[in-house]
């Protein structure tokens, strides 16, 4: 009973992009920001030491979640918002099997909000790509639950009126064990945390800043572009300091209950006063802060925010399982049939 | 323990009910009242009546909760329309449930509940005990509550506990009246009471006090009733609900299978204890995930469907709304899934406790595009098993979505069931694909069954994607093309009607032919079978088709509805069953006789009925 897998101590193939490259023509858009974390998944996946045949890409609706199409593995286009829970189906049927899962800010964070809280919240170790463009682009241009307020979109011609959610603050606050920000401009950075996700144990959040050259082109670009990132990009390293700046002048420092941007060097601040990045620490106030960092005031942090241990469901659940199976006496079903009151006639 | 001088009298069957508030243990009497029937031998089947509130005012009639057993000598099909025997432990009990008890019937009350505070709760203007509005009944005063203290006096337990076991005192009563043997009470004390020696003595003497109270009465003239075992077929029995079955029979499933048997589910009356009872069997490998939401439910399933195990997803009708876009995902998909329906009286919230035959077209229709799916419907407590068994195999050998349709009824009802051999059920060969299978198209039919083949991640050499959007056939690329799209439509409604080459041929129980052939579906089994056998005996040319298999229906339907003059179709609905035959078989005149009470049918309104139609010229 139970499901195929193959043995993973067998020793591994080599593999390369090559083999994760499906023969269907990528439909997005030239300039889309889902090039490149195409390109970035299909260089990680052969690096992860697992067998191509184990690994399995899901997504729910919209442009990111034609993903499952371009990658030769195991796939399942879902249908709107429901990625997190077709993944934890996926997942808690057959733990060996290697999930990821491809969303976007609408499919996740709308119509999809309740399973992407409860996925994080149970902790399935799932690894979820979240495209977070600020906008609807299949459906051609309305706004999403991350758009700005004031941003005047198909839907919102007088700007929308709405509070935007920041990914980070909401995973974090679903008791999220993982989160990492990258952005879709930076291929380097986006390996990085795949390969962090890929390591963690329990559902691994990477929201990528991903630009749509249609219906939002330059989104992020307050991030991303040449003359800003400098100053408005802060790559988080676990245990150094957290510094950022074209010449590597400025760092965080908590100032009370409060995160700071300051000048190393001006005002006596020195590098000592700059927090050292901790991504481990269970506690997840500096986590939310730092997730919760945007410029003018502050930059963003990139990398990998939060990182912390915490036992997965399908592990629990294998070893409930595997305990029951030891001491009940209930062993097939036929001995669940007798079992209990039962009379002969 | 009849030993005493009194008249036995033989009942070929009784309807007993139990009605108290719903913190007087009323379930747990007619359950305990059950067992001891069942060791009699008795053939039997039971109903509990329970308001949707967990508990609602005291004394009030919207608190009263009863548990109805028919139990006989004759095989028993229904828990009985109307009671032989009322046994009420307090005023509101006795007003709502007077008009479920036969003329003539008896009706047994603790007298010490009958006080002016607790009548004006149960909107009594006047002491019905007092008043002669039972005049009609054969009524015995027990002043329970004070026999109940005083049996257990010397054991020094505090007067509300006393008072909680005053339903053990009613059942010792009922113990007396039809002969039964205290073994099986015992046990259960015995059992549930381990840590608490006491309670055990206090419960076993409080028993024993309301048999010997019994004796004593007046009114009983000493008569007690024995009721001889049925007839039933030589085995093993057991006593089960509609939803346990449900739940074991695709535990027996997945067994068979050798798939891994995976539940997504989230609660909801009266569907919960599905999941709940899927839940204890871990040791068999079961997985449970209670979802976030109906629509997780179903797509936790097809998830874990997808990668390889028999998935199912357990709801009532408020939650199949829910998940009817994830169903079309299943058949888009092409995957096997079994989504039971366990109904409850509709539209919207409804009355969840009440059951009602109504999401028949919702599991046939309640998809965009062109979504055909598997229906079948259980129709007893006990065969809820026999047909989830089927669900699963269908829906896995078929690779389909399947839905299971039982109802409230079914699903809380119980009855003796007889226990099968798990390797004596027909085999489930799910067309799984082996690895490195190098003719593997993720769209490629089974030339018959034009099913398309299971293909596991995990499994070398069969990477594939599927997903929402329309299909290429063969290849299963996403695809736009106007004919392939039409072709892929026709496949699917296709797979799903040559179904009905693998199932049983409908059976029709009376002559071949007549004057009516009743035909009906689900729950209503028991009550049908026994109308239209009343109707035989009384010489009418009646016949009685009941379906299992909804869609497809069976291939014999037509040739089956050519050989009566007239047909009638009830249902506990306003009409959904019909509606789907007229839709089929425009050739056939069907009637209709439709009830939405929340309430099941009762044989009396049936035969009236039937008899009515048949003077009709």
């Amino acid at each position: 009973m139970g499901n195929e897998v193959t043995d993973v101590k067998k020793e591994l193939p080599a593999l390369t992009k090559e083999d994760f490259k499906s023969d269907q023509m990528v439909k997005w858009c030239p300039g889309c920001g889902d090039h490149a974390i195409l390109s970035s998944f299909q260089k990680v996946l052969p690096e992860l030491g697992v067998r191509k045949e184990n690994v399995v890409v899901v997504s729910g609706i919209g442009c990111s979640s034609r993903f499952p199409y371009y990658v030769k593995t195991y796939g399942f286009h879902g249908i709107h918002g429901r990625a997190a829970a077709l993944s934890s189906g996926v997942k808690i049927s057959n733990p060996n099997l290697h999930v990821w899962m491809v969303t976007g800010d609408g499919d996740s964070l709308a119509i999809g909000g309740n399973h992407f809280i409860h996925v994080l919240r149970r902790n399935i170790d799932i690894n979820i790509l979240l495209f977070n463009n600020r906008i609807y682009g299949l459906t051609k241009g309305q706004y999403s639950p991350t758009t700005p307020t004031g941003r005047k979109t198909k839907s919102s011609p007088h700007g929308t009126i709405e509070h935007p959610f920041n990914v980070g603050e909401l995973a974090i606050g679903a008791q999220g064990t993982f989160f990492a920000r990258a952005v879709d401009t930076n291929p380097k950075m986006i390996i990085k945390v795949m390969h962090e996700a890929a390591k963690h144990k329990g559902t691994s959040l990477i929201e990528i800043l991903q630009n749509c050259v249609i219906f939002y082109n330059n989104v992020h670009s307050a991030i991303t572009s040449k003359e800003t990132k400098g100053e408005n990009q802060l790559h988080l390293i676990h245990g150094e300091p957290m510094i950022f700046g074209k010449n590597k002048d400025k760092g965080i420092m908590l100032k009370g209950t409060q995160l700071q941007a300051v000048h190393i060097g001006k005002y006596g601040v020195t590098e000592k006063d700059i927090l050292v990045h901790d991504e481990t620490t269970y506690d997840s106030g500096i986590h939310l802060m730092l997730a919760k960092m945007a410029p003018p005031t502050f930059p963003v942090a990139l990398g990998v925010i939060r990182s912390v241990k915490n036992y997965t469901y399908e592990d629990k659940l294998e070893s409930i399982i595997e305990t029951e199976k030891e001491i009940s006496s209930i062993k097939c079903v036929d001995d669940l049939l007798n079992s209990g009151k039962t009379w002969e006639i | 323990m009849t030993t005493k001088t009194q008249k036995v009298v033989e009942l070929e069957d009784v309807v007993v009910r139990f009605a108290g508030d719903s913190g007087d243990g009323m379930q747990l009497t007619g359950s305990l009242f059950s067992d001891a029937a069942a060791i009699a031998g008795n053939d039997f089947a039971t109903f509990p009546d329970y308001p949707s509130e967990i508990r609602a005012p005291q004394g009030t009639i919207a608190g009263v909760s009863g548990f109805q057993i028919h139990f006989g000598h004759k095989e028993i099909y229904t828990p009985g329309d109307t009671a032989d025997v009322l046994f009420a432990m307090n005023p509101a009990p006795l007003k709502k449930n007077l008009m479920w008890v036969k003329p003539g019937g008896t009706i047994i009350v603790d007298t010490d509940t009958f006080t002016d505070k607790s009548l004006t709760k149960a909107e009594y203007t006047s002491n019905p005990l007092e008043d002669g509005s039972l005049k009609e009944y054969n009524v015995i005063k027990a002043p329970i509550s004070t026999l109940t203290k005083k049996s257990v006096e010397d054991l020094g337990l505090d007067n509300k506990m006393i008072l909680k076991s005053r339903n053990m005192f009613a059942l010792g009563i009922m113990f007396f009246l039809f002969n039964r043997k205290f073994k099986t009470a015992d046990e259960f004390f015995e059992q549930k009471f381990k840590s608490d020696p006491l309670l055990i003595e206090s419960n076993k003497k409080i028993l024993r006090a309301g048999y010997n109270f019994a004796e004593t009465i007046e009114a009983l003239n000493s008569i007690t009733y024995i009721v001889e075992p049925a007839e039933l077929k030589k085995g093993k029995y057991r006593n089960i609900t509609g939803n346990v079955a449900t739940a074991w029979g695709l535990l027996a499933a997945a067994e068979r299978s050798g798939r891994q048997l995976f539940l997504g589910s989230y609660p909801i009356t009266p569907a919960s204890e599905i999941l709940q009872e899927l839940s204890k069997h871990k040791s068999l490998g079961a997985k449970v995930l209670q979802a976030e939401d109906e629509i997780a439910g179903i797509v936790s399933a097809i998830g874990a469907s997808f990668a390889g195990s028999f998935a199912v997803t357990s709801t009532s009708g408020p939650g199949l709304s829910l998940k009817c876009e994830a169903i079309g995902l299943a058949v888009m998909t092409e995957l096997p899934i079994v989504i039971v329906d366990v109904q409850r009286a509709g539209p919207s919230t409804g009355m969840p406790t009440k059951s009602e035959q109504s999401d028949l077209l919702q599991a046939l229709f309640g998809r965009n595009g062109e979504a055909q799916v598997i229906v079948i419907a259980a129709s007893s407590s006990s065969n809820c098993f026999y047909y989830a068994y089927e669900a699963a195999k269908l829906a896995m050998e078929h690779m389909t979505p399947v839905i299971l349709l039982t109802d409230g009824c079914l699903a809380n009802g119980s009855e003796v069931f007889r226990i099968p051999k798990v390797s004596e059920l027909p085999s489930i060969k799910p067309p799984i694909v082996k690895a490195n299978d190098t003719d593997y198209r993720p769209y490629k039919r089974d030339p018959e069954k034009l099913s398309r083949s299971w293909a596991i991640p995990g499994t070398l050499g069969l990477r594939h994607r599927i997903g929402g959007l329309e299909k290429e056939n063969i290849f299963g690329n996403v695809s736009h093309d106007p004919e392939n799209h039409q072709l892929m439509c026709e496949y699917r409604a296709e797979k799903v009607r040559r179904v009905a080459n693998y199932i049983k041929p409908q059976d029709v129980i009376g002559p071949e032919s007549g004057d009516l052939l009743v035909v009906s579906w689900g729950s209503t089994y028991g009550v049908m079978i026994e109308a239209v056998k009343e109707m035989q005996e009384q010489g009418k040319k009646v016949s009685l088709a009941h379906f299992h298999n909804i869609n497809p229906l069976p291939k014999n339907t037509a040739e089956i509805f050519s050989k009566y003059k007239k047909i009638i179709v009830p249902e506990l609905n306003l009409g959904q069953f019909v509606l789907y035959l007229r839709m089929y078989f425009q050739q056939f005149k069907f009637e209709q006789y439709n009830k939405i009470q929340g309430l099941p049918f009762m044989v009396k309104e049936l035969v009236d009925k039937f008899n009515h139609l048949l003077d009709e010229k």
